[in-house]
């Protein structure tokens, strides 16, 4: 807390702590959708009375994460206006248009439809009903899908062209932003990486029942489907994970450089299975990097390019602008001392640009928009001290990547065995150590809400210090406040963000509690 | 939106009572009116969400976050003005 003293520090606590409880709320509501849709439907086409009770008791679940997550996601948006100005105004017609559609498209017809999926039972038809289920469920997917693009192009700033007149970035494909490989890559994992975890949420439900010994018969049915849906989302987001990983070595090779603590690259690249950093190294120092680790011979180059020769250049490569091509060739990549004289000189342009405009002189203007645009890749260059500061948090990047990758693996393995045991409960039933794997279901529930969480961290943290990739570092995007004014409104998100939490918690406990107890296979209301 | 009353229990029997009211409007308000006063639990979670949003937008938005380039400049030139000068003039 002692280096926390700037309102940039500040502001980035705050939006760290919103963004983090938001998404506390949503993965869960992307997947139980996806859920729910598939057991109503089930029980549309077998007209079977338990999955609807079936299908009733995880949509009461879904609607309190629903009620209690809705709007958590709005204070970013007025984070922006207020303690991020700049790069609101830097960014807005880009980042206003995917906002937009997730505001108009998504959002509404994920909230029309729950209504019809809640109060429509007993007033539409089977088919109309189940229309709406599926509508809500894909509604929340695209709603995210278009925040994730949003967010994809602060990584990846593509489809665009900076008007200095007007000091803003403005459109020019808007499906160079909505399907870059990073927003592809993206939005895939993210939502894939949520139905992982409503499927871990209903073998953890399921299980914390069966030791009680209450409503086997529905247990069996959601684990039918929570449990097909975690492992295809598990390994989905397994596979896409890998696709991410590619797409962050090509366009953020400094992000992955701090994901495995490399700070000096090489040809048949190892990657890091386990291992602690030298608290002492430094890109600038020739400590070790690590105190200890274990590393997997190719492992990063395969997993940065599918070519285990190939070369991933690490931190001090990355700053001294040093890289191979696949034959082995030097190339000549730009440093970051080149790049931070690129970036000075078009913000000098800029200023050059504005007195061009006031004077009238169209041919200094055509001539500095031009070299403007030329060089403006590099601009956010301009504003580092030193190409150090260009490194993200190496630690803080490193270790929630293994956690990621760990619980990741260990997700894996763990819906595989939950989805054994639907089809083969006798090898479950009756053996003493069945109790076990029931509490290692229930912890499977926070581990992957932390393995959800660790992944946010590593992409955010990991393009440290960029608010846009390249363009603009966080110390020029936050606004003129005082950190006093920012810390106080960090304490009052963190004191109510916490109380919904709790609540969401607390109420989701409680409803499984009481409706546990009834029987889950009739039709009570 | 489908016009038929459909049991929860009676998906293959003929029993089609209609939803209340008789135009598309008057039926998407008994809609929602019915849905609301049968609530049970959803009593609680609309009430945390009206407080929520009370909070969020009255409280939250109105004293904390008012948009910080609006008390710079009162149009688009202005805070052009006023970024540019934040970005180039005084980084």
């Amino acid at each position: 807390m002692e280096e926390l003293t700037n309102v940039v520090d500040w502001s980035r606590a705050q939006f760290a702590l919103t963004a983090i409880y938001h998404w506390l709320f949503v993965p869960l509501t992307l997947g139980l959708g996806v859920i729910i849709a598939i057991m109503e439907t089930i029980y549309y086409r077998t007209r079977d009375e338990s999955w609807l009770a079936t299908t009733k008791f995880w949509m009461t679940l879904f609607g309190v994460n629903f009620a209690i997550g809705v709007a958590t996601g709005i204070i970013l948006e007025f984070e922006f206006g207020t303690n991020w100005s700049n790069y609101s105004w830097f960014v807005g017609d880009i980042f206003g248009a995917p906002l937009a559609i997730e505001g108009i498209l998504a959002f509404f017809m994920e909230s029309t439809f729950i209504a019809v999926m809640f109060f429509g039972w007993k007033k539409v038809s089977p088919r109309f009903h189940l229309a709406a289920t599926w509508l809500t469920a894909i509604g929340a997917s695209l709603s995210a899908l278009w925040i994730l693009v949003a967010n994809a192009w602060m990584q990846m700033p593509v489809g665009c062209e900076f008007n200095p007149a007007t000091m803003r970035n403005e459109m020019t494909s808007f499906w160079a932003v909505a399907l870059s490989p990073m927003a592809v890559s993206k939005v895939l994992h993210t939502v894939l990486s949520a139905w992982t975890l409503g499927g871990v949420f209903v073998v953890g439900v399921c299980a914390w029942m069966q030791l009680r010994g209450r409503n086997g018969d529905h247990c069996r049915r959601s684990l039918k489907v929570g449990a097909w849906v975690g492992v295809v989302g598990v390994l989905l987001t397994s596979i896409t994970g890998d696709t991410s990983a590619v797409t962050v070595a090509k366009y953020q090779p400094m992000k992955l450089a701090a994901m495995e603590g490399l700070y000096k690259g090489d040809f048949q690249q190892s990657i890091v299975a386990a291992g602690i950093l030298n608290p002492d190294k430094t890109p600038v120092n020739d400590e070790p990097a690590f105190l200890f680790d274990i590393s997997i011979p190719y492992g990063l180059s395969i997993l940065a390019t599918h070519d285990p020769d190939a070369f991933v250049p690490g931190i001090q490569d990355i700053i001294n602008g040093v890289s191979y091509d696949s034959e082995g060739n030097k190339i000549n990549t730009v440093s970051y001392a080149e790049r931070m004289e690129i970036g000075r000189r078009v913000r000098s342009q800029i200023a050059a640009y504005d007195v061009a405009l006031r004077a009238g002189d169209k041919l200094a203007l055509d001539t500095l928009h031009e070299t403007i645009n030329r060089d403006f890749a590099f601009f956010g260059y301009g504003y580092l001290d030193n190409p150090e500061e260009a490194v993200p948090n190496v630690p803080l990047t490193f270790y929630t990547f293994h956690v990621m990758v760990t619980i990741g693996g260990f997700l894996v393995v763990f819906l595989l065995a939950a989805l054994l045991f639907v089809y083969k409960p006798k090898w479950l039933e009756g053996k003493r150590w069945a109790k076990w794997w029931y509490r290692l279901c229930v912890l499977a529930i926070p581990l992957t809400y932390l393995c959800s969480v660790c992944g946010w961290v590593v992409a955010e943290v990991g393009r440290q210090p960029w608010t846009i990739q390249d363009l603009m570092p966080n110390k020029v995007a936050i606004s003129d406040l005082s950190a006093s004014y920012v810390q106080i409104t960090f304490w009052i998100f963190a004191v109510l963000f916490t109380a919904l939490l709790i609540a969401d918690v607390s109420i989701i406990c409680r409803q499984i509690c009481r409706k546990s107890q009834t029987d889950l296979d009739q039709v009570t209301d | 939106m489908a016009s038929t009353f459909y049991s929860l229990n009676s998906m293959d029997t003929n029993e089609t009572p209609r939803l209340r009211g008789n135009n598309t409007l008057s039926r998407i308000w008994f809609f929602y009116l019915d849905g609301f006063r049968s609530m049970t639990l959803g009593r609680t979670l609309w009430a945390i969400i009206l407080i929520k949003v009370v909070v969020f937008f009255v409280i939250v938005k109105l004293l904390f976050f008012p948009n910080f380039l609006n008390s710079k400049a009162t149009d688009d030139e202005g805070k052009a003005e006023y970024v540019r000068h934040e970005l180039v003039d005084d980084p």
